[in-house]
């Protein structure tokens, strides 16, 4: 008997990383598609692994602030909060109160460009061409800022256990205030510009949701837990530095999709440039931006600590373990990218492979971060 | 003497011109000399074009993206088109070992052939014209379609996958745009009564731009998404399939396939200008203004005008995704398509010989009837995509505890 010919549906599979233009880093993803339909989804980490947790060992800790300079690049102040105040934790010392504001007006500034960076990177995953540039022309006024403060752009190496390297430059306040409304408008330009786009809303809305459930099961933080309805904010729920003395908002969305992981964050950083406005205004203009009695090579006494701080992505944690040497016994990083790539497979469920760039946008995701 | 010295004033001009050289019984040569001339003047007017707009293109996304665009090379960056061609044709060129090599060579000598064909029928002027092809818009709209195979000769050649991606979505969308793209014309051809594009020109007393809004939206839209264009260039998404069908190329095959589709990005401008626009015709005419500017002007004006739009929607609009790309052409072009066919259909049957009040009369009634389409559909749509709930609401501290 004569069978009829027929046609099989094929299930390719491609490989979208570790070079490829929106993995936002050397990030791999291998899917499986049947036509435009993503099937089953594998992420590969481990391209930017550089084992900061192992060289923290052998380094000083002055040292190791350059490493978690290199943790998360896009957001290195607050990298660099978390560890010196686990070392603070440890070695019991009280900072400076104008060192402290100086550390919030520069970790929330950070805060905004980490977020402008995404505004920019999610535009583009999106297919709109136009967004990054104009977040990219407030991000520079940013980094100019940030430029004077330490010298450096990126990698800034400028807090210290105990307080800051150098004090601020002569006219940072202002500096810092002049600054405010032009970026104030600059993202209400921005938000103009794409949030309601009906296209932008058509590709990112219903897409990749994730129940608040669900988001604390994969142990999600930041706007990504914020976006799924849960109002958790480490800012908010376990005041550290200074934040209990600042007035703001937590932006929670509700149904946990892109939309409103990319809403989230263009509230927040309103919120953030609120709590800049704040700090500047009780900053103290004189004082010690250093703790007294702090060694340069300091030696936490044998002990733990763990410190969590709210980075721009989410929770970041350091479980520090001192011997009484002047390197740590032990650093463990929590790192909040390393959470959400988890989730991407039950994020990318029944997803189009269009979504999957979108999705992984909305992440938000640091491959320094997420490999350490 | 063949047929098209007839009627045409261009190919008439340049074989009185070669014929005057030659015995009388050589005409012939003459003919094909004039013939061949002319090819090589066009096949240069559209290379020229294509750079121009391609600098016009990279300029205005500059300025649109708060940036320069390319401004070093020649005066305003003028030459940067040709600089780029010159730096491609020193790169090398790479077939890739999984590719078919003969689909993977043939794909970019082709590209531009469709264009070529396709401007044989439109005239850029005042009597300006290759060819008064009695059924010049289907031919156009055949033709035109010839570029997909090109584009799905190249992604299937590649032997990649990002490239196969690319050549299947520009085949679906193909297939998808061709409908709406074509009933939208049906309403310029009750009007018109010719496929001829000289007597589409003629036959607008007022451009057909007023007297069918509906059709010209269809057609500009499906006609974006027939060139792959932004936001339907899912063809070379590059965010999600890298460059699409043109990922394996380099070098100047790269070169002549970038060229091949900024020069498909003229041909529905052209058409666009044609049949909406009213061509070659000066606008202010019939205000009473002299008419000073040569008609080749007016059209390029109107081509540049129509490039202009579509380089804008390209700087504003993400891309869509291609469900939604299909849902677009089959929920909301077609339906629109065929109303705009009803009316226009019964306005023309109401008023055969419409005077000019009634003509006013037909434009005002095809706006409401465009008005009331498009804004009653996309509410429709609507109501299946947005939630009711505002989504992001700043909310004052509060303390979960799970």
């Amino acid at each position: 008997m004569e069978t009829a010919r027929r046609l099989e549906p094929v299930e390719i599979n491609v490989n979208m990383g570790p070079q490829h233009p929106s993995t936002h880093g050397v990030f791999r993803m291998v899917l499986w598609v049947d036509g435009e339909r993503i099937v089953q989804v594998e992420p590969y980490i481990g391209y930017l692994h550089r084992g900061t947790e192992k060289l923290c060992e052998g380094e000083l800790y002055p040292q190791i602030i350059t490493l978690f300079d290199r943790l998360d690049y896009l957001a290195n102040f607050n990298n660099e909060l978390c560890f010196c105040m686990a070392a603070e934790k440890l070695m019991g010392l009280e900072v400076p109160e104008r060192a402290q504001y100086v550390r919030v007006v520069l970790c929330e500034l950070n805060r905004v460009a980490s977020h402008l960076m995404f505004y920019g990177a999610l535009g583009l995953d999106a297919g709109a061409m136009t967004p990054v540039m104009y977040a990219f022309r407030e991000r520079e006024h940013i980094q100019r800022a940030f430029e004077a403060v330490s010298g450096a752009r990126m990698m800034h190496n400028y807090f210290r256990i105990g307080g800051l390297k150098e004090d601020v430059p002569a006219g940072f306040k202002e500096m810092v205030r002049d600054l405010l409304p032009g970026l104030e408008q600059g993202i209400s330009e921005c938000d103009r510009l794409l949030s309601l786009n009906e296209a932008f809303l058509a590709r990112t809305r219903g897409v990749g949701a994730i129940s608040a459930q669900e988001a604390v099961e994969y142990a999600l933080s930041g706007p990504m837990l914020r976006a799924a309805g849960v109002p958790y904010d480490l800012r908010a729920v376990e005041p550290y530095s200074l934040y209990d003395r600042f007035d703001f908002d937590i932006p929670v969305g509700t149904q946990g999709d892109c939309w409103d992981r990319y809403m989230v964050r263009v509230e927040e950083m309103r919120q953030s440039l609120r709590i800049v406005r704040q700090a500047l205004e009780q900053m103290p203009d004189e004082g010690p931006v250093m703790a007294a009695g702090v060694r340069r090579m300091p030696r936490p006494p044998k002990g733990e600590s763990y410190m969590r701080t709210e980075n721009p992505r989410g929770e970041f944690g350091v479980y520090l373990v001192s011997d009484g040497s002047e390197r740590p016994y032990r650093v463990k990083i929590r790192a909040p990218s390393f959470a959400s790539v988890q989730a991407l497979p039950r994020l990318l469920r029944d997803c189009y492979v269009a979504d999957c760039v979108v999705v992984l946008g909305s992440l938000d995701i640091v491959l320094g971060d997420v490999d350490r | 003497m063949g047929p098209v010295l007839a009627d045409n004033s261009i190919y008439r001009d340049v074989y009185s011109f070669f014929v005057g050289f030659m015995p009388h019984q050589l005409w012939w040569l003459a003919y094909l000399i004039a013939g061949l001339t002319i090819m090589v003047l066009l096949a240069n007017a559209v290379l020229l074009n294509t750079a121009v707009f391609q600098w016009m293109e990279r300029r205005l996304l500059g300025r649109f993206q708060v940036r320069f665009g390319p401004n070093r090379v020649g005066p305003f960056g003028l030459l940067q088109p040709f600089a780029d061609l010159l730096k491609l044709l020193l790169k090398e060129d790479i077939v890739p070992e999984a590719a078919d090599r003969f689909l993977f060579t043939l794909a970019p000598a082709v590209m531009a052939a469709p264009v070529f064909l396709v401007l044989a029928v439109v005239p850029f002027g005042k009597n300006s014209y290759l060819l008064d092809l009695n059924i010049g818009l289907l031919y156009i709209i055949a033709v035109g379609t010839l570029s997909t195979m090109v584009l799905f000769l190249a992604g299937w050649g590649s032997g990649n996958r990002y490239a196969l991606f690319g050549a299947t979505r520009a085949v679906a969308q193909l297939i998808s745009y061709e409908v709406p793209m074509v009933l939208s014309l049906v309403g310029v051809l009750l009007l018109a009564g010719s496929l001829s594009l000289v007597q589409i020109v003629e036959a607008q007393r007022l451009p057909f731009l007023l007297l069918q809004p509906l059709g010209f939206f269809i057609f500009a839209v499906a006609s974006i998404a027939e060139m792959n264009r932004g936001p339907f260039d899912l063809v070379e998404a590059e965010s999600e399939i890298v460059a699409g069908y043109h990922t394996e190329y380099s070098g100047i095959r790269f070169g002549l396939l970038q060229l091949g589709e900024y020069a498909a990005a003229s041909v529905p401008a052209a058409v666009i200008a044609t049949v909406f626009l009213r061509g070659w015709a000066n606008p202010f005419v019939p205000l009473g203004w002299p008419d000073v500017l040569p008609s080749h002007l007016w059209f390029f004006l109107k081509v540049f005008l129509v490039l202009f739009l579509f380089i804008w929607v390209r700087a504003t609009v993400p891309r869509l995704r291609i469900d939604q790309v299909m849902g677009f052409a089959w929920k909301f072009l077609l339906p629109l398509a065929l109303v705009n066919i009803f009316v226009t259909a019964i306005e023309v049957q109401l008023w055969r010989q419409p005077t000019t009040a009634q003509l006013w009369a037909m434009v005002l009634v095809n706006w409401v009837v465009a008005a009331v389409a498009v804004g009653g559909l996309s509410r429709a749509m609507e109501r299946h995509r947005r939630r009711p709930t505002a989504s992001v609401a700043p909310v004052p501290i509060s303390v979960e505890v799970r």
